[in-house]
């Protein structure tokens, strides 16, 4: 197993010492079958937070700390090993789960090397030579002799970037230009007859292709296969747990309520209109309007009001009162009532259920006479103008707002609303409808002193 | 016969036809070209170019190369084919003559033959695709319809032309000194502008991705008509490329010959796009109540843009400019007349389809010859041999009974001779050099892979393909004349 180990010093001067596995053989370790899926959980929240950065436009630095952020939160372990383990498991399992199709193996290839990227900077320089002759780049140490003869034009390329030859950039490699084209592309390098010389701090570009060469080709062989064989032979053991693992939503699951204790019935209408996100808002006008929901409606919102504090017999209050125009007494005790205790655990298996993540609320088609699913998803593009106005957006947002729509970005758009209703910044981003609800609470409450 | 006529029959060997007969109405037509192809144009240079070497004995050569490229035929009334193939030089020439195309457009060498590309394509493995193809260029003078005022759109003259004279200059001298290309061909397109082939191997096996690289790293103008600055050159210096071509070609260009031709300050009008440029106000406006003053340069006998620009120069470059904009100021109005303004989507892929040299222009019946990128201040465009004007000389030479070489008879000749003497023949030279080292270096390769000591017999059988049935092959020893 080829490891590099690198050292880095943290702003607090504590030495951590992170290794750069480069992920060429599957481990001949033994896994535990909860560590199996654990562990590609962990890793997978670090790759779908980058995602979600790269999406949102972060500049370099703010990347560079979130991936540091990311990984520390999910993949530290006290001990090395056991971090270097974890690390190497964890990659080899996401591979299985994202090789099947060429739009999985995309994303998987793209957030994985910049994954490496970041953690290939934190080396020292040393780790990173090693690494470098790990995957035997076609490179030459330029001698001092042509160092002398070219410091001039090195020194104007370090100065057209804004940056100056140090001592310590003495150290200069001769590639072939064909190796480094990005480097190329943006003429951040000194070509003459076919040689770039690279900066050792441009090395990055370097290996992160050869990386990124090695990962894709290896994720081909990999769909192969787990399509001849895998998939077959673990039908029973790990093939249910890749299969769901790239659709889990992984955050937090809401069913319990959190900080703001319980919601009655008499503040539910005052917070549905400061701190609902625009689905839950929708469903909740409809349910006044019309004194009824389907099926999927009545899911998606009463497990959210479950989440944000509502108490079941505040919900069978609530639903009953809603419905009461249309729907008596009785016939609500007979036909709905049962429901909604089932939906808190109280009858059948006894199962409490979680409310809907935007991940699953977003997957969901309504038919006709529904309300519930992704506004940003199936409102027409006139209905999300006027509701997102309705909601207090301002024009200059809510273009903001529909260029995520048009792009498919359906949660950046909730995000960009949020943002623009409480007029401050969501940095996490909006992964699940009561998040929404408990977030826009924090910063009303930070406002007013109060909840609102 | 007129005193005209009479002159114009200046051939010695020309006794009794008379100068009417030869006249060739100028036009471009299939009759013409069916001469042309018939007559003219370097069949079997092309064949040579396009094989790059492996139509020769040698065993390293690989028969299928030439006919796994594509050529793509424009015929009269717009009718296009793609994906022609052929697989020699008389299939090539044949087809030329027989369809007359009235463009011919050379594509990507493939992995098998385009004519069966449908067979391949089931299998999904993606095993029809370009596998080699010239690194391609193509500069187009409408391009700066905002920088030169002599002409618009189709139309070139001696004042504009050097536009491309110096983008020449820029991208051949980068493709040798800084990428190490050897073997460029650069070829007049006919009406407007100039292509480039870089063939050098390496060239022909880059990948999309290091292709568009390399048009990256000549993108420097970035604009179109909505947009205010389209050069912008951050940098307390320049990249030493960018330097050599200011230095080298651009600085002197723009003021000695594009400033006083095309009279860029002479006029409100048109300084007014200069000032447009200048990030700090006061100093255009500064610029402006001068220029606005002197309507005519009094003090002196010079050329007026030539004095307003040394004035430009002196407050834009004097020491007293703080501001961080400034500073390449200069430079960028430089690079924004001057720089070369690639079709950066024609370098980037592979695939695509590029006119082949020696067609004929349809709108301006000129022939696309080569350009001599050491001598291109000397091209003139207004002076290229047009297709009328070669068979019109082709007349007077009179009736020939060998048909080789018949464009040294005409101007053609020269581009031709230019042709093969300046790229085709060190390219298959060093082509040649290619295969034959390549193929030592398998030869060596194999030879390692085999041990005669312990071979055994099953693996000696899975090593060759015998022709002959392999109970004989038990029998023979193996010497080093199989390979």
């Amino acid at each position: 197993m080829e490891v590099v180990q690198s050292q880095r010093k943290s702003s607090s001067n504590n030495v951590i010492v992170s290794i750069l596995p480069l992920y060429r053989s599957a481990p001949p370790l033994e896994v535990r079958l909860e560590d199996f899926e654990f562990f590609a959980i962990d890793r997978l929240r670090v790759l779908k937070g980058l995602s979600d950065g790269l999406c949102r436009g972060k500049k370099p630095e703010e990347m560079e700390k979130l991936v540091l952020d990311l990984w520390k939160a999910n993949m530290r372990h006290p001990q090395a090993v056991e971090e270097v383990n974890k690390d190497i498991i964890s990659h080899f399992v996401l591979r299985l789960v994202y090789c099947r199709t060429e739009e999985l193996r995309k994303w998987f290839l793209s957030m994985e090397t910049t994954l490496f990227r970041h953690r290939f900077r934190w080396g020292s320089s040393e780790a990173q030579r090693a690494l470098m002759s790990e995957f035997k780049l076609p490179y030459k140490a330029v001698s001092n002799a042509e160092f002398e003869s070219l410091k001039d034009k090195l020194g104007q390329v370090a100065r057209s970037m804004g940056q100056t030859l140090a001592a310590a950039d003495a150290i200069f490699y001769k590639v072939p230009f064909e190796e480094v084209p990005d480097l190329v592309a943006g003429r951040r390098v000194f070509i003459h007859k076919g040689h770039a010389y690279v900066a050792i701090n441009q090395v990055v570009s370097l290996v992160v292709t050869q990386f990124r060469s090695y990962l894709s080709k290896a994720l081909i062989l990999t769909n192969r296969k787990w399509t001849s064989t895998i998939r077959e032979q673990e039908k029973d053991r790990l093939t249910p747990i890749v299969e769901a693992l790239c659709t889990s939503y992984l955050g937090p699951d809401y069913s319990q309520q959190q900080e703001f204790g319980e919601i009655s019935i008499k503040d539910i209408d005052q917070v549905a209109k400061t701190s609902f996100p625009l689905c839950m808002r929708h469903l909740f006008e409809k349910v006044k309007e019309d004194h009824h929901l389907k099926h999927g409606g009545r899911m998606q919102l009463g497990l959210f009001l479950k989440g944000v504090g509502l108490k079941l017999d505040d919900a069978l209050a609530f639903w009953k009162a809603e419905f009461a125009p249309k729907v008596s007494a009785e016939r609500f005790d007979k036909e709905y009532a049962y429901n909604i205790r089932h939906n808190y655990g109280r009858e059948g298996k006894r199962t409490d259920y979680t409310p809907y993540s935007c991940q699953k609320i977003i997957s969901v088609t309504p038919g006709i006479g529904d309300h519930h699913g992704c506004p940003y998803r199936h409102f027409s593009e006139e209905n999300l103008r006027a509701a997102l106005v309705r909601m207090g957006v301002s024009s200059r947002a809510v273009e903001d707002v529909m260029d995520k729509v048009h792009n498919r970005h359906y949660q950046l758009a909730c995000t960009l609303t949020f943002e623009a209703v409480h007029g401050s910044s969501c940095d996490a981003g909006i992964n699940h409808p009561n998040q929404y609800f408990i977030d826009s609470q924090r910063v009303l409450q930070s406002k007013n002193g109060s909840v609102a | 016969m007129t005193k005209e006529e009479a002159d114009n029959g200046r051939d010695d060997m020309v006794i009794d036809v008379p100068g009417q007969a030869n006249a060739v109405p100028d036009g471009f037509n299939a009759n013409y070209l069916r001469i042309y192809y018939g007559k003219l144009f370097p069949h079997a240079d092309m064949f040579k170019w396009m094989s790059y070497g492996n139509d020769g004995k040698h065993p390293g050569c690989d028969k299928s190369y030439f006919g796994r490229r594509e050529f793509s035929f424009t015929l009269e009334n717009d009718i296009y084919i793609r994906f022609q193939s052929f697989n020699s030089v008389t299939e090539l020439e044949n087809s030329i003559k027989e369809k007359c195309p009235f463009k011919i457009d050379i594509g990507p060498v493939y992995s098998v033959d385009p004519a069966k590309r449908h067979a391949y394509a089931q299998s999904g493995n993606n095993v029809f695709t370009p596998v080699e193809r010239e690194l391609v260029f193509d500069i187009d003078i409408s391009d700066y319809d905002d920088v030169r005022y002599c002409c618009t759109g189709a139309d070139v003259c001696l004042e504009c032309w050097p536009l491309m004279t110096i983008a020449i200059k820029v991208i051949d001298t980068s493709l040798r000194d800084d990428f190490g290309f050897n073997h460029i061909l650069w070829v007049y397109s006919g009406r407007r502008g100039v292509h480039c082939w870089v063939c050098d191997g390496k060239a022909r096996r880059l990948t999309n991705e290091q292709r568009a690289a390399i048009a990256d790293y000549f993108h420097v103008y970035k604009g179109n008509e909505n947009s205010q600055k389209k050069i912008s050159l951050p940098g307390l210096v320049l990249h030493p490329f960018l330097a050599r071509s200011y230095t080298e070609v651009l600085k002197g260009f723009f003021e000695a010959k594009l400033l006083p031709n095309q009279n860029l300050l002479a006029s409100e009008e048109r300084y007014e796009k200069i000032l447009e440029m200048i990030p700090d106000a006061s100093v255009a406006s500064e610029l402006r109540r001068r220029w606005q003053e002197n309507k005519r340069a009094s003090m002196s006998k010079d050329d007026i843009n030539i004095v307003r620009w040394e004035q430009l120069k002196s407050i834009l470059q004097s020491g007293k400019q703080k501001m961080q904009g400034l500073r390449r100021c200069v430079e960028e109005i430089v690079f924004s007349y001057t720089y070369p303004r690639l079709d950066m989507e024609v370098s980037r892929h592979m695939n695509h389809l590029l006119k082949a040299p020696f067609c004929v222009h349809p709108k301006t019946g000129r022939v696309c010859v080569p350009i001599d990128p050491n001598n291109c201040d000397e091209f003139d465009p207004t002076t290229v041999p047009t297709l009328s004007q070669l068979l019109e000389e082709l007349n007077r030479g009179g009736l020939r009974q060998d048909a080789e070489n018949e464009w040294d008879r005409t101007s053609l000749g020269e581009s031709v001779a230019f042709f093969r003497t300046s790229f085709l023949q060190p390219l298959l030279k060093s082509c040649k050099e290619e295969i034959e080292n390549s193929y030592n270096a398998k030869l060596q390769q194999s030879k390692n892979d085999l041990s005669w000591s312990h071979v055994s017999l099953k693996v000696l059988l899975k090593r060759t393909k015998p022709t002959f049935p392999s109970l004989q092959l038990i029998h023979q020893i193996p010497s080093m004349k199989w390979f």
